[in-house]
C-alpha cells in the first residue's frame, strides 16, 4: 500500500487523506476536546513537542543532505554550508527568520552559479 | 452571581448581526498582509518547488495544501512518499510530526472561544492551526471583543489558505518557464524556514537541544535503518531532548 500501488486517478487523494488529513486533523481535534483539561507546562506536552521537534529537525537534515531534484546533483558541502551560514547570519541578525534565509539562498545560488 | 452576569453579556454580546461579523472576518482577512504572512506565502513557493521536484502534481498539492494545511506534516508526507513507505508508515510519520499541534490547540482555546462558542465551530477553526496562524492568533485575539473573536480568526485562518494554495498553483503554472537554478533555490527555501522558525519558537531549552539531535541523528539513522529513519530521529532525538530537560529541572529543584 504505497503512493504508486494503484494507478487510480483517485488512489493519491486517499493516500493524502488518509495519510496526510487524518493524521493532521486528528490531533487538532483532540486539542479541542481535551481543552482545558490538560496543561500547557505538563510534563507530558513537553515530551511531544520534544519528538515533534526532533522529527521536524530529521526532515530539515533529509532535505539538505539528500534533496530530490535540481538540488540533488549539486555538491553536499554546499548545500550544508549555505544553511549553516544562513542560521549564523541568522543568529547574529537577532534571530531574523527573513535574514538567515536570504542568506543561505545568496549562498546556495552564488556557490551554484560559480561552479 | 458571576455565572448569572457572564450569561447575560455573553446574550447581550452574543447578537452580534452579520455585518458585524464579516467586518471582523474582513480585518483578520486583511492579516494577510503582513511580514509572518508574507514569509509563509515564500515559503509556500519553496513548497511547491519541492513538490514539482518530488513528481507530484499540481491538483494533489493544492488538495494537500488545503486538508492538510501545515507545513511540516505535507514536507514529511512528501518524503515519506518519495521514500517508497506504506501508507500506515507516512501516516505514523505524518501523525508525529503534527502532535505539536494539540498542545497549540489547547492554548489557543481559551484565547478563541467565547462563553456560547459551539464545538463544532471551534472543530472547524482548529483546522487552520499551524505555526503562523497560532502565532497571529496568540499575538493578537486578546485585543478583539471576545465574541467576535471566532469571525476574526477565521477571517486569518480562510485567507491564509485560500492565498496559499493559490499561491502554489501559480508557481506550477509558472514552473514550466523557470530555469534549473530557481529550482534549487525554491527548495532550499523549506528547510531553512523551518530551521530558523523553529529554533525560535522553541519553547524550553528541551526543544532546541531537540532540534540539535534531530539534526545530527538523521545522517546516522539514514545509513543504518533507511526506511525508519525519520521516525527513529524523531523518537531517540526526542527522548535525549526530554532526559535533558528531567535532569535540568531536577537540578533547578535540587538547588
Amino acid at each position: 500500500m504505497t503512493w504508486q500501488s494503484l494507478p487510480d486517478w483517485w488512489w493519491p487523494f486517499v493516500f493524502i487523506l488518509a495519510a496526510g488529513w487524518f493524521a493532521t486533523d486528528i490531533w487538532r481535534f483532540l486539542g479541542v476536546f481535551i481543552g482545558g483539561r490538560i496543561r500547557e507546562d505538563s510534563e507530558v506536552l513537553v515530551f511531544v513537542r520534544c519528538v515533534a521537534t526532533a522529527l521536524v529537525a530529521a526532515v530539515i537534515a533529509q532535505l539538505i543532505l539528500f534533496p530530490t531534484g535540481e538540488l540533488a546533483s549539486s555538491p553536499i558541502w554546499l548545500r550544508v554550508g549555505a544553511a549553516a551560514g544562513g542560521f549564523a547570519v541568522y543568529l547574529v541578525a537577532g534571530k531574523r527568520v527573513l535574514v538567515g534565509v536570504l542568506a543561505a539562498e545568496v549562498l546556495l545560488v552564488t556557490g551554484l552559479l560559480a561552479l | 452571581m458571576r455565572d448569572d452576569r457572564s450569561l447575560n453579556s455573553s446574550s447581550d454580546s452574543g447578537t452580534y448581526d452579520l455585518a458585524t461579523r464579516l467586518r471582523w472576518f474582513l480585518r483578520g482577512a486583511s492579516r494577510i498582509f503582513s511580514v509572518p504572512a508574507i514569509l509563509l506565502m515564500s515559503s509556500f513557493v519553496g513548497f511547491a518547488g519541492l513538490a514539482i521536484e518530488s513528481g507530484m502534481k499540481i491538483e494533489q498539492t493544492v488538495f494537500m495544501t488545503i486538508v492538510i494545511w501545515a507545513l511540516p506534516a505535507k514536507v514529511v508526507l512528501i518524503g515519506a512518499v518519495t521514500s517508497g513507505a506504506t501508507l500506515p508508515a507516512a501516516a505514523l510519520a505524518v501523525a508525529l510530526s503534527s502532535v505539536r499541534l494539540m498542545p497549540m490547540v489547547v492554548a489557543l482555546l481559551p484565547e478563541l472561544q467565547g462563553p456560547r462558542t459551539r464545538r463544532i465551530t471551534l472543530l472547524f477553526l482548529s483546522h487552520f492551526v499551524a505555526v503562523t496562524a497560532w502565532v497571529m492568533a496568540m499575538e493578537e485575539l486578546h485585543k478583539i471583543p471576545r465574541d467576535l473573536r471566532t469571525s476574526y480568526f477565521a477571517g486569518i485562518g480562510v485567507v491564509l489558505v485560500g492565498v496559499n494554495a493559490l499561491v502554489v498553483a501559480i508557481v506550477y503554472m509558472l514552473s514550466a518557464s523557470f530555469p534549473p537554478i530557481v529550482f534549487a533555490a525554491l527548495f532550499m527555501l523549506t528547510p531553512m524556514y523551518f530551521l530558523t522558525s523553529l529554533w525560535r519558537s522553541a519553547r524550553e531549552k528541551a526543544g532546541q537541544i531537540a532540534m540539535i539531535a534531530g539534526l545530527v541523528l538523521f545522517p546516522v539513522f539514514h545509513a543504518l535503518v533507511p526506511g525508519s529513519d525519520l521516525l527513529l530521529t524523531g523518537l531517540v532525538g526526542g527522548v535525549c531532548a526530554f532526559m535533558f530537560h528531567r535532569i535540568q529541572r531536577n537540578r533547578l529543584e535540587a538547588k
